[in-house]
């Protein structure tokens, strides 16, 4: 049953295959009509869920058991979510009892790793649960190939970006890969951030740091993300070195971009 | 420095300086925990205001809160501080200074008069022992009118940004949320682009599209890609048309650094504006945006609370005369303004400073997905804007910028706002929305065209080869 106020149609529907704003809405009265509105609901909705979903640390480390890959759990200085929303300096680095562990681990296993992977719920756990796995599937073929030795998966509970520097250096990493949880947007919850130093050690600002960002089935490709991050640390181990003068120029089949699209406001009459 | 001592019953507060005291009577916001320099607890915050309350205004042009042979932005508070318009509250401590501004003495005409005699300080200081009504009933008084194309700021009327961004700055997805908040009857303070892509080449392209749009339409609104000051200068100097001059401003010295900036730049932007003399009923030019947390972000607050740093911002903005500036309040994320009452509370503030210092204050009423805040949050504070006479809000598609990823007010948003309160556009673009056949209003009323207008209908038709 169509329940449109007639003041709502929408003259310029067509509009809609030209961007994914939310336009030609109509309207009831001058205000949201009863779909849109919900459909905007439901879509924050989604995004507030992901940023307060529990890390499902025991789900992660059971699936790396299945793989025969052991983890290891730690937690930043940030106590909960709340304390981790308004702290983010806690979020950067680990709780003593985990600093500890981690000097502990490092030392019953010395000699260190070529890489140190590191996986934080960050701002979306949604995008961790849900792409760590198949992507680091991906990943591990080219560690493989690369014959690097990798460190057990340290997963981090209410972690940030820079904890995986301080985790990479404990453990003696020459390289630590982060998997972190991006802040989600309205039509995307589930983006997962990936971050990636050389020779990482606490204090390092961004600059120092690669990063390669919405890794997800609407965005970049597991499989592209690890190609452009296996040409990273191939050139990290070349240069010493990672960061802002170390360009992403991975050699790979860019996306078909269409020609832009006329503008109709500014065609002849 | 002065140390300030407050005596409340048996219990003796102490506070280190001036900063210290305007840091702890902040009203509570988490950027301030985050810095380390709000109040320990509801009582010393209290406490603070009461000591704060007895500062004389006067005592603000002696001790300065950020040296003066350090910084550019105290330099140019100080030297610019007008002591003949300061004169009528000169005698007056920071608690008086209210009791006077939401008196019958302050008037539309007397707060004009006294605005180049206030500092960003004095401004900040009285905003911490105010209450939420007393912003919106002061700063409802007091009208700060510009001119471009359009004609902001007058009573009775609401202007909106039409915030048009897209991912990867397609041309055609750019015109089709123009042509959507066009026919919502949004875009009078501006069309201004948040570019997805920072190169010169593309920078001109969207602004040599948007002139032609306004042009062929003959919109009376303005133009405006934002993009860093430099940027602008080097695309005046190519030659391409360019309305207005957009760039993210602080409050001190080194938060301007962090943006690649100071006040030379600045003017140098300003002036390159000016030359191409293309405002036909004025030439207010330059467009701000500011938010409160961005010193403490650039790590460069010297211990000074977020919200005095952000009215030191509105010093930079009013010394070269701007179209517009837009706090752009809740986008910094919950570590600065961590949930709904604190980013109203702060978007209130702003619009209060900036007006109370003479400047043509908007909002971006807005918010992240990772703050405790939803869209009802972003009805409260437009409807309380609306109320306090603010000169501007944004109006995107549907409240979601798919570039910025965040939400902020929408084209139907503004139509609430001036529903609810009787608010008009900007009165050039009120007449081009009658004449076109999009709308007509009247005082809350608004009627829109039977049909599309032709000029657009046309281009429609463009679509699908029809």
């Amino acid at each position: 049953m169509d329940t449109t106020p007639t003041d709502s149609l929408n003259p310029w529907l067509e509009l809609r295959r030209l961007t994914p704003a939310r336009i030609a809405l109509g309207r009831t009265g001058t205000s949201m009509p009863t779909q849109a509105q919900l459909d905007f609901q439901f879509a924050h909705a989604q995004a507030r869920d992901a940023v307060h979903l529990p890390f499902d640390h025991v789900g992660l480390s059971s699936q790396f058991a299945e793989r025969g890959r052991d983890s290891l759990l730690v937690h930043s200085a940030a106590i909960d979510r709340h304390s981790y929303l308004q702290r983010p300096d806690l979020g950067r680095k680990l709780n003593e009892d985990s600093a500890q562990q981690l000097r502990d681990y490092a030392q019953a296993n010395a000699g260190g790793f070529d890489v140190v992977v590191v996986v934080a719920d960050g701002l979306s756990a949604l995008a961790v649960h849900r792409h760590t796995q198949p992507f680091l599937a991906r990943m591990e073929e080219h560690f493989a190939t690369e014959g690097w030795s990798v460190s057990p998966v340290v997963l981090v509970e209410q972690g940030r970006v820079a904890v995986a520097d301080e985790i990479g250096e404990l453990l003696g990493a020459k390289m630590v890969l982060m998997l972190i949880g991006e802040r989600p947007g309205l039509s995307s919850p589930d983006s997962l951030g990936l971050y990636f130093t050389y020779a990482p050690k606490v204090g390092l600002t961004d600059a120092y740091r690669n990063c390669i960002s919405n890794v997800r089935l609407e965005g970049l490709s597991y499989g592209m993300a690890a190609h452009r991050l296996a040409y990273l640390m191939r050139e990290a181990c070349r240069r010493k070195l990672s960061g802002v003068n170390l360009k992403d120029e991975a050699q790979v089949q860019t996306l078909e971009v269409a020609a832009p699209n006329e503008n109709f406001l500014l065609k002849d009459a | 420095m002065a140390t300030f001592s407050h005596a409340v019953g048996t219990q003796t507060y102490r506070f280190d300086s001036l900063k210290d005291v305007m840091a702890k009577a902040s009203p509570a916001r988490s950027g301030d925990y985050l810095a380390g320099v709000a109040a320990l607890n509801d009582g010393e915050r209290v406490a603070a205001q009461m000591a704060l309350a007895n500062i004389p205004l006067s005592y603000f042009l002696q001790e300065v809160l950020i040296a003066y042979e350090s910084d550019e932005v105290t330099r140019l508070i100080i030297d610019s501080h007008d002591l003949i318009a300061f004169a009528p509250v000169s005698h007056l401590t920071v608690g008086g200074f209210r009791d006077w501004l939401l008196s019958d003495a302050a008037d539309e005409h007397s707060l004009r008069a006294l605005a180049p005699g206030l500092t960003p300080e004095m401004v900040a200081a009285v905003s911490k022992i105010m209450r939420v009504q007393d912003l919106i009933l002061v700063a409802q008084k007091i009208r700060v009118v510009t001119r471009f194309r359009g004609t902001m700021g007058l009573r009775g009327r609401l202007s909106t940004r039409l915030q048009p961004n897209h991912p990867t700055d397609d041309p055609a997805g750019i015109a089709a949320s123009i042509l959507d908040g066009l026919l919502y009857g949004n875009g009078d303070a501006m069309i201004g682009i948040n570019p997805a892509t920072d190169s010169i080449a593309s920078i001109c392209d969207l602004l040599n599209m948007l002139d032609a749009i306004i042009q062929r339409y003959e919109i009376p609104t303005q133009s405006c890609v934002l993009t860093h000051v430099t940027t602008s200068i080097e695309a005046i100097n190519r030659g391409v048309p360019l309305d207005l001059v957009f760039q993210s401003i602080a409050g001190t010295e080194a938060a301007n650094a962090s943006f690649g900036i100071n006040l030379n730049v600045l003017q140098e932007g300003y002036e390159a504006g000016l030359s191409l003399n293309r405002g036909t009923l004025g030439n207010n030019l330059m467009y701000f945006e500011t938010g409160q947390g961005s010193a403490l972000s650039a790590n460069a607050h010297f211990g000074v609370d977020q919200q005095t740093c952000e009215t030191r911002a509105y010093a930079v903005a009013r010394h070269f005369k701007p179209f517009l500036v837009n706090t752009v309040v809740g986008f910094i994320g919950p570590e600065y303004l961590y949930n709904g009452k604190q980013i109203i509370r702060a978007g209130l503030e702003d619009h209060f400073c900036g007006k109370l210092l003479g400047v043509p204050m908007g909002c971006d009423i807005c918010y992240t997905n990772h703050a405790e805040a939803d869209q009802d949050d972003m009805d409260n504070l437009l409807t309380l804007l609306g109320v306090a006479g603010i000169n501007f809000i944004m109006g995107i598609p549907g409240s979601d910028d798919i570039m910025l990823n965040y939400q902020t007010t929408s084209f139907h948003d503004a139509l609430y706002a001036r529903k609810t309160l009787g608010l008009k556009p900007a009165p050039e673009f009120e007449q081009w929305l009658s004449k076109v056949g999009i709308f007509t209003q009247n005082d809350g009323r608004i009627e829109f065209g039977q049909q599309l207008p032709p000029a657009f209908r046309q281009a429609l038709a463009h679509l699908g080869g029809r």
